[in-house]
């Protein structure tokens, strides 16, 4: 398949710090009085979706906004912790906007777009305001001002919080945001509704095919653009710390319909969760990285030593990250502490049943700062640590081991947050956009909602202004994709075979935890592509959906979700095989320095390979966007 | 451990259910209670049987889908949600009833599964503050002590999960509701609507059918976030106040 199309960034001219607004002053609008007559389709009630649905139905344009949850407030952002970045320098600390710009261009290892990290450098401390005018309740300091706290990654304190369920917090204030808007008639929701295909009129997004997931119903969905904001795929690896229903399909739907999908294989391991303890677990559960500002990671200097942590004495510790890494010490950029959790497991010094495990530990905060300060910052996470392993971190060090988290990698947007379907955008972290190979602590949502509040809505108001214009659902093109997606609906019932999908699922995030996840070998990639496609016929074989397609169908649901998460693995495996080379996230074990650093290689590789969709049993097409570094010198980075 | 579930099986809104024994065998200690249901619906689709539909997404006790009323309680024997329930709190051989959350304004859509709509359609009758998104006021114009802060916090923390109203005799919706009037009544950004904002509620709770409260106190027990009962008291206090100042007004407007 030859490809169409070049990549265009869209970048606008001029010096970096100007050109978000020199874009906005050159944008066309769309009057007030005549926005009520355009239609927007919003996929995605999480942190991105629920702000931009909310801002745009605050424009006046009537937004459709869908979500597969049971209610719009349950979108998976709400388990976000820690908190977010925002560049207002309260601590007085000399922070900007310029240094959480180079912060996150070397937190991503120099692989993420100058501009746009830039704009969201620029629009962060507008995030905070807004969640603040909204009533979220971050924490304050004494005199009533805002608290900030430093994350992995970062020599500064600019990450507020709302204890440690920040992320919960800035939902309802998007959330009731958009409940507002739904009040006033411009917004409404379809919960339990999930879209199954983009519906394209000659190459442009003209809506939507979704399915009500209680009746089984296809509908058809009208709009003048179509902005997805369906989240990470990192449930690719059956267990990670995202929600259990978290997945691929909105996107790969997208890209199967002329989206390109980037850097798939940049997923990020996130160093802090609770080690697996058995083969039934459905999912792995984050222990805030803010735990790192106080808690010590270390391991015995001994293998399998059995004595309690509590009587290992300080010699025979090995206080790993800050041995290694002694200016950041705990606090180095996840992709970093979690390979090194890694290899001290690897050379069997790990702890726990599994030997995969490291101690995360508080015995020293506590005997400085005392007991109750430890608890009053993280007095919710070593309840739930508790809940969940029966065991008192005030007691006993945590233990922790890394799991896979987010995706730095998902539909490659353009400035204007622009697929390459007209039309289509991508915001959040279903997007590629800012994080390059890997995203610093605090950073998520903050992109979330800077997509979300403050670039898509007038993005999209300049599509609507330059191509608006709906096509009636009665259209062929609706007629032909709601066909489409009935016939891959009765595909998937009549396989009828043995096997539940989800024990496909956990057999695919087995293969992809071993062979795409913290270390990648060319031969280990090659090898999982060759499984993958084992998994794939096993899939199309042996999957086994009960029930009916015209009602609530919980195996359906999934079924068609690992379908999509199969066919998303092997192009993460083809992404992470061109990619030779080592940077963030992304591992080769043939690209490292001899202290087993990521080692990367900028003539090569400083540029987004962007995959175009191969068509039924062809390759994907790779296309690259070279990236330029004016604004921060490319460098190696260094935590030591 | 092993398990006999009895649980609650429904095919559609409207229909009347049953209850189907199921054995659950060979479970971890350690795996969670929709864990645990989670191998059960792989046994059945492997035999060739229906899976039982429920809700859940998080996992970890966040974002309020789970909502399993077991042997008769909201989420289970401890004070938590369901899915941070674990088998270990349980019996080896114990006969464990599995039913959805109960209430006439929580409709069941299959086996396990409800629509708690009603919670949301609360939020929609006031429960925000009316900003829509572009420039803010600077946040540390308009300081918050961190006393304000931590009441709002404690309110604001409720996961809209419902078990509240499954666990009231009532079925009211109090604590939900009164937890999202502290939240924002209690914060200066919330001033301007407060009176509003509690009267449309209220209304709104009454329109879903949800019941009044006489105090049981049995919502504050089952609540996984431990929502205080206070904020009943709260909403109550709102709400009259509200009330008057509003005959207050209307009195005004006919004097001018
Ligand atoms: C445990 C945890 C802790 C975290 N902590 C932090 C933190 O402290 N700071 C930080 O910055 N980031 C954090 N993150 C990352 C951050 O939470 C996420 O990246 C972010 O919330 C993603 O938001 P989103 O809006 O892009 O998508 P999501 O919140 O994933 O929402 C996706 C939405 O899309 C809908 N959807 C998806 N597919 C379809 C479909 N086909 N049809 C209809 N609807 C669909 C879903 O229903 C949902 O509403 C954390 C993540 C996790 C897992
Ligand atoms: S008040 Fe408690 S029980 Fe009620 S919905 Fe909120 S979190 Fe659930
Ligand atoms: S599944 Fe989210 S709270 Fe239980």
């Amino acid at each position: 398949m030859s490809s169409t199309f070049t990549l265009d960034a869209k970048i606008p001219a001029g010096p970096i710090e100007g050109k978000w607004n020199s874009w906005l002053d050159a944008h066309r609008l769309v009057g007030p009085r005549n926005r009520a007559s355009h239609t927007v389709i919003v996929v995605g009630t999480g942190l991105a979706g629920a702000s931009a649905a909310a801002s745009l139905a605050a424009q006046g344009y009537r937004v459709k906004s869908f979500c597969f949850q049971d209610s719009a407030r349950r979108a998976h952002s709400i388990a976000a912790q820690g908190g977010i970045n925002a560049a207002k320098d309260y601590a007085n600390e000399g922070d900007s906007i310029r240094r959480l710009f180079v912060d996150t261009i070397r937190g991503g290892d120099f692989r993420a777009r100058e501009a746009n990290v830039w704009r969201l450098a620029e629009l962060s401390a507008n995030i905070v305001d807004q969640a603040v005018a909204q009533g979220v309740p971050f924490n304050r300091e004494y005199g009533g001002q805002l608290a900030t706290r430093s994350f992995g990654g970062v020599l500064v304190q600019r990450t507020f919080y709302s204890r440690g369920q920040t992320g919960q917090q800035l939902l309802l204030g998007a959330y009731s945001a958009l409940q507002h808007q739904v009040a006033s008639g411009n917004a409404k929701i379809y919960n339990r509704h999930e879209m199954l295909d983009v519906v394209t009129v000659d190459g442009e997004a003209r809506g939507i095919i979704a399915r009500n997931l209680v009746t089984g119903e296809l509908e058809r969905h009208a709009a003048d653009a179509v902005v997805l904001a369906s989240g990470g795929y990192t449930n690719v690896y059956y267990l990670s710390t995202n929600a259990m229903n978290s997945n691929v399909t909105a996107a790969w739907r997208a890209h199967k319909r002329g989206a390109l999908m980037a850097n798939p294989c940049y997923t990020q391991i996130h160093p802090t969760c609770i080690p697996q303890s058995g083969e039934y677990q459905s999912k792995l559960t984050l222990m805030s990285e803010s735990l790192r500002n106080d808690g010590r990671v270390w391991v015995p200097r001994r293998g399998r030593d059995s004595r309690p942590p509590a009587q290992i004495p300080e010699a025979e510790r090995y206080y790993f990250l800050e041995e290694r890494y002694p200016a950041f010490g705990n606090l180095v950029p996840r992709d970093v502490a979690s390979r090194a959790a890694k290899i001290v497991c690897d050379e069997g010094l790990g702890v726990g049943g599994t030997g995969r495990g490291v101690y995360l530990d508080f015995r020293d905060a506590i005997d400085t700062v005392g007991r109750a300060t430890v608890q009053g910052k993280y007095g919710n996470l070593f309840d739930m640590y508790h809940r969940i392993t029966a065991e008192d971190p005030y007691e006993t060090p945590m233990m922790i081991y890394p799991a896979p988290h987010y995706a730095m990698g998902g539909l490659w947007v353009d400035y204007e947050l622009q697929t390459t379907i007209d039309g289509l955008f991508a915001v959040g972290e279903a997007n590629f956009s800012d994080h390059g190979a890997n995203r610093l602590g605090a950073s998520a949502m903050m992109q979330c909602l800077a997509d979300g509040y403050f670039i898509v809505p007038h993005t999209v108001t300049n599509h609507i202004a330059r191509r608006g214009g709906i096509v009636d659902d009665r259209h062929e093109a609706f007629e032909r994709t709601e066909q489409e997606v009935q016939d891959r609906i009765a595909r998937l019932i009549n396989v009828n075979g043995t096997t539940a999908p989800q024990v496909i699922h956990r057999e695919l995030g087995n293969v992809m935890l071993d062979k795409c996840g913290m270390s990648r070998t060319a031969e280990g990639l090659t090898e999982a592509i060759e499984r993958i496609h084992q998994i794939r016929d096993e899939f199309w074989n042996d999957v086994r959906v009960d029930g009916r397609a015209d009602e609530l169908n919980q195996s359906l649901e999934l079924a068609g979700r690992v379908a999509d998460f199969i066919e998303l693995a092997e192009v993460m495996c083809l992404d992470a095989l061109k990619r030779e080379e080592s940077a963030g996230g992304h591992f080769r074990e043939e690209h490292q320095t001899p202290d087993g650093e990521a080692l990367r290689d900028d003539d090569r590789f400083a540029s987004v390979t962007a995959w175009e969709y191969g068509g039924e049993g062809g390759m994907p097409v790779a296309h690259e966007e070279p990236l330029e570094f004016e604004n921060v010198k490319l460098a190696t980075r260094s935590y030591k | 451990m092993n398990f006999t579930l009895q649980i609650w099986r429904q095919d559609r809104p409207g229909d009347s259910g049953r209850y189907e024994t199921i054995e659950a065998h060979e479970i971890d200690a350690e795996a969670s209670f929709l864990e645990m249901l989670d191998q059960v619906n792989e046994r059945l689709i492997a035999q060739g049987s229906r899976a039982v539909a429920f809700d859940s997404d998080c996992r970890e006790g966040i974002c309020g889908a789970c909502s399993l009323t077991i042997d008769g309680l909201p989420h289970g024997p401890q004070q938590v949600t369901t899915c941070q329930t674990y088998m270990r709190d349980f019996r080896d051989g114990q006969t464990i009833r599995v039913e959805p959350f109960r209430n006439n304004a929580f409709p069941v859509m299959r086996d396990l599964v409800t629509d708690r709509g009603a919670l949301d359609r609360i939020i929609q009758s006031g429960g925000y503050i009316s900003t829509s998104t572009g420039p803010q006021p600077e946040p540390n114009a308009m300081p918050v002590s961190p006393e304000v802060q931590t009441t709002a916090m404690d309110a604001a923390i409720c996961i809209g999960c419902g078990a509240c109203v499954a666990a009231c005799p009532n079925g009211a919706a109090m604590l939900f509701t009164g937890a999202k009037v502290t939240h924002l009544n209690s914060l200066p950004q919330g001033q301007a609507e407060r009176g509003d904002r509690v009267r449309s509620m209220v209304h709104q709770m009454d329109a879903e059918g949800f019941g009044g409260c006489t105090n049981f106190g049995e919502c504050s027990l089952a609540c996984p976030q431990e929502i205080s009962i206070d904020v009943i008291g709260t909403l109550n206090r709102e709400y009259r106040k509200a009330v008057r100042d509003e005959k207050k007004a209307s009195k005004k407007m006919v004097a001018q």
